[in-house]
């Protein structure tokens, strides 16, 4: 049989039943649309949130105490090993590739300031801090170079605390209590947002010794190195490690680099995208039992003409093709239409609610549309198959 | 031409087996009339179904212009089928979503037939049974003897040797019944071998053999009208 009768027969059968065929496609189509109204806003929200860490660059490691596996949580309670010092950090400061290195030691305060109180998180750092973290200033500078064992006490506020303590005045020179101490204000952090729901700008920034002492810790959380570019990832991490343990006598700390967070992160973000393509893909299962119904239906109501082209001399190959045929055109067109649907609804949503990121990558589409017309062919292949079987001169019988 | 040497088929009916043929043994030549009488349940039909292969015999060997068709396979059979044999029904078996051209090329475009090919030749066969102002009408469009023509155009149009008529004139009234016996001799005296299977004794003795079938025998085999 040549291409063109094939898809002619096939086309005639479908639009013999008219009504019957849009429903069973919009069976099929609903399921499509579902997988990629889902898919659209996983993967939206995927990039989203890949987009909030890399805003930090991709050239950031960090080290933190403890040896663990995955994120870095540190397991200090255990406490065998030794803290990450002051003076680990200024070491690896003199590493050749080390542009910017950072510790970290963060905690929460009442701070006091223009005769209003407000708690906020309170980060001790030291001067190259907004190099690493890309986080410029709006006024004023931050926390000098100082002696980092003994620095003066000075601090830099985030927006949102300048804006509640001081509202439009210039906080600049002003005095400030923290956790009870006296500080100077010497900078303002331009506003940089929300990152996961942490606020930013709700931040106040003291000297990394001062805030040790603060919140009565002997090692920092974590120090974070920024490298210069172009120097290979796995020579900064093995540079790192060979310092530390010959500062700490063995390897008691865990290094994570921004690709690793990356991974890591990228990776569960995979599996909810898969997971919501999944309960999409629960529908697209209820549209492929439609076609297998339907051409169920089709089969019985056609077992005559079934026995009629075999007697004309059609193969078993052929009922069996035709019917496979048409099973796969209802869902290939049913697949089309759910993926029209399906990416005009989720740029839909995208309008009515700004904040949804979404996104439609062409391999999903694609994907969809093979999906479908694979539906199709697995719903067809039990009725073409029985049709093909149908001893022709029962199916002659049938009126 | 056709040869059957000592067919049976049975078929299996409850816990029963039912002997439809009993050792039949036949030869029709090239270019014969023959009709086929009997009761209900004599095999007449059966007997039709497996000189058209459709139906397989329980033992017994059938050759279809010198070949043995017991020993072909599904595709050989098919091509058989689609070359060799025309089928006329009682009901028509038009595709009802089909125009009446569109119908009567199905076989054509089963085996593959190129379209400008296939149109001449549903247009000469249109013209020689005087359909061609009905090329473009669906089935439902056109009156029972009009539907059996269209039927013998599509059993036509590949050039069978042998033409195979279940009832052709039981779904019609005598004056269109007699309409397609006249159609149906036209096309014999062309050439094709025309076998029907009929109530009717008065085609029977228009034809040139007659074969009586009781309980699955040929009870009489009789030449010249």
């Amino acid at each position: 049989m040549l291409a063109k009768d094939f898809i002619r027969l096939t086309g005639s059968a479908i639009i013999s039943h008219k009504l019957r065929s849009f429903l069973t496609m919009l069976g099929i189509a609903v399921g499509i649309s579902a997988v990629v109204i889902l898919t659209s806003i996983g993967e939206g929200v995927h990039r989203f949130i890949l987009s909030e860490f890399t805003q930090f660059g991709t050239t950031l490691i960090k080290v933190s105490p403890g040896k663990t596996q995955t994120m870095g949580m540190s397991i200090g309670a255990f406490g065998t090993e030794r803290p990450l010092s002051i003076d680990d950090a200024e070491a690896l400061k003199r590493l050749s590739f080390a542009k910017s290195v950072v510790g970290i030691i963060q905690g929460n305060a009442e701070v006091e300031g223009n005769r209003r109180t407000r708690r906020t998180t309170v980060f001790g750092t030291g001067h190259d801090f907004p190099n690493a973290f890309s986080m410029p200033l709006q006024r004023g500078q931050f926390l000098p170079d100082d002696d980092p064992l003994a620095p003066r006490a000075l601090a830099v506020v985030g927006s949102k605390v300048k804006a509640e303590l001081f509202g439009d005045s210039n906080p600049i020179g002003r005095r400030i209590r923290i956790g009870g101490d006296r500080y100077r204000v010497v900078g303002i952090m331009a506003s940089k947002g929300q990152v996961l729901g942490f606020d930013l700008d709700d931040t106040v920034y003291i000297p990394l010794a001062r805030g040790l002492e603060m919140f009565n810790r002997v090692g920092l959380m974590e120090i974070d190195l920024l490298y210069h570019e172009g120097v290979p990832e796995d020579r900064v991490v093995s540079g790192i490690r060979r310092l530390l343990v010959t500062r700490h006598g063995r390897e008691d700390f865990t290094i994570t680099t921004q690709r690793q967070m990356l991974d890591v992160m990228g990776s569960i973000l995979d599996i909810i995208t898969f997971a919501v393509a999944a309960i999409g893909a629960i529908s697209l299962l209820v549209g492929g039992i439609g076609i297998v119904t339907i051409m169920t239906i089709a089969v019985s109501e056609r077992t005559a003409e079934i026995g009629l082209i075999r007697a004309l001399g059609a193969r078993q190959a052929q009922i069996l093709s035709l019917f496979l045929g048409e099973a796969v055109v209802l869902s290939a067109f049913g697949g089309i239409a759910g993926l029209i649907g399906g990416f005009g609804i989720a740029q839909l949503l995208h309008l009515l609610i700004p904040a949804l990121p979404v996104h439609t990558p062409w391999t999903y589409v694609l994907l969809a549309e093979a999906t479908a017309i694979a539906i199709g062919l697995a719903a067809g292949v039990i009725p073409a198959r029985r049709a093909a079987r149908l001893d022709p001169v029962e199916a002659l019988r049938d009126e | 031409m056709i040869r059957l040497e000592q067919i049976h088929r049975d078929f299996e009916v409850g816990d029963q087996i039912v002997h439809a043929l009993n050792d039949i043994n036949l030869d029709i030549a090239h270019g014969e009339y023959l009709s086929v009488m009997g009761p209900s349940g004599s095999g007449k039909s059966t007997l039709l179904n497996i000189i058209g292969i459709l139906d397989h015999a329980t033992s017994g060997r059938y050759f279809l212009n010198e070949q043995n068709v017991t020993d072909m396979d599904e595709l050989a059979e098919s091509r058989a089928r689609n070359r060799h044999i025309g089928f006329v029904f009682q009901s028509f078996h038009l595709v009802p979503r089909l125009t009446a051209a569109q119908n009567i090329e199905l076989p054509l475009v089963l085996a593959g037939i190129a379209p400008a090919l296939r149109r001449q030749k549903v247009q000469q066969v249109l013209e020689s049974l005087s359909l061609a102002d009905r090329a473009h009408h669906t089935p439902d469009q056109l009156s029972g003897g009009q539907r059996q023509r269209v039927a013998i155009a599509r059993a036509t149009i590949t050039e069978p040797s042998v033409l195979l008529a279940d009832e052709p004139t039981g779904n019609l009234d005598q004056k269109s019944g007699s309409e397609v016996i006249v159609t149906l001799e036209a096309l014999n005296q062309r050439g094709i071998t025309l076998i029907v299977v009929t109530h009717d004794k008065n085609i029977a003795d228009r034809s040139l053999r007659s074969l009586q079938m009781v309980d699955g025998r040929v009870v009489s085999d009789r030449h010249g009208r």
